[in-house]
């Protein structure tokens, strides 16, 4: 959670607003916070802190481990309909990778922007070209794309 | 997302719409019931409210209040814990 609360900045330009949920009560959100997290990341955590004691929203998204009691690793991106666009799911002791989580913002961004008629192609970065979906590109992608780009 | 007063009842997050245990200070923690997993990608995100921690303060989020916003949610193991 640290890794997102120090990238915050780059979130809050592409407005996105973060929530973190654990089985944990936000009375506990505020230890942790206050104690531990506020020494890692200047002025502390700057979203809110969600408790999810009974692990009710956990179960919810398919991330409430019944045996253990706790939330997996569970990342989601909520478009501005309230659809979820994209979901990675890691078990405990693996943590998330901070600039994928950033890529696919601005890919699922452009596609939006451009109502559906640009897609990105695997290992896309932003500035990259992007695909045309179409008659003309049916057969085509080789001419505008290929597996070495993606770095 | 003002200051609420905190009671003694565990409180909890609950899914919205799934009946009267979603009212945020419910004290009935021991009514078990099973959620369904709703969340598919490409589909409506399940809503719900919850106690949280804001920036010194005590805040209920619900997910629909971001309804025109990206959202970010992210679920982990627990409070300090190492990854």
């Amino acid at each position: 959670m640290s890794a997102v609360a120090d990238n915050y900045a780059k979130l809050q330009e592409l407005g996105v607003e973060v929530l973190s949920v654990s089985v944990d009560s936000h009375f506990v959100h505020k230890m942790w916070n206050d104690n531990e997290l506020v020494k890692m990341v200047d002025g502390g955590v700057p979203f809110h802190m969600v408790a999810d004691q009974a692990g009710n929203i956990g179960r919810a998204y398919g991330v409430y481990d019944e045996n253990m009691g706790i939330e997996m690793r569970g990342r989601f991106i909520i478009d501005p309909d309230g659809v979820v666009q994209a979901m990675e799911v890691l078990t405990p002791p693996v943590g998330r990778m901070f600039a994928e989580t950033v890529r696919q913002f601005h890919a699922f961004q452009l596609v939006r922007a451009s109502k559906g008629a640009e897609a990105t192609p695997a290992g896309w970065q932003p500035g990259q070209p992007t695909l045309k979906p179409g008659p003309d590109l049916v057969g085509n992608v080789w001419k505008v794309w290929n597996p070495k780009m993606e770095k | 997302m003002a200051d609420k007063p905190q009671g003694c009842a565990r409180v909890t997050g609950s899914v919205v719409g799934e009946g009267p245990s979603s009212a945020p200070a419910s004290p009935a923690p021991e009514t078990r019931k099973e959620t369904a997993v709703t969340a598919r990608v490409g589909q409506k995100a399940p809503d719900f409210q919850a106690p949280a921690y804001f920036k010194g303060g005590f805040t209920n989020v619900k997910l629909s209040d971001y309804l025109g916003k990206w959202i970010l949610l992210c679920f982990y193991p627990g409070d300090f814990t190492f990854v």
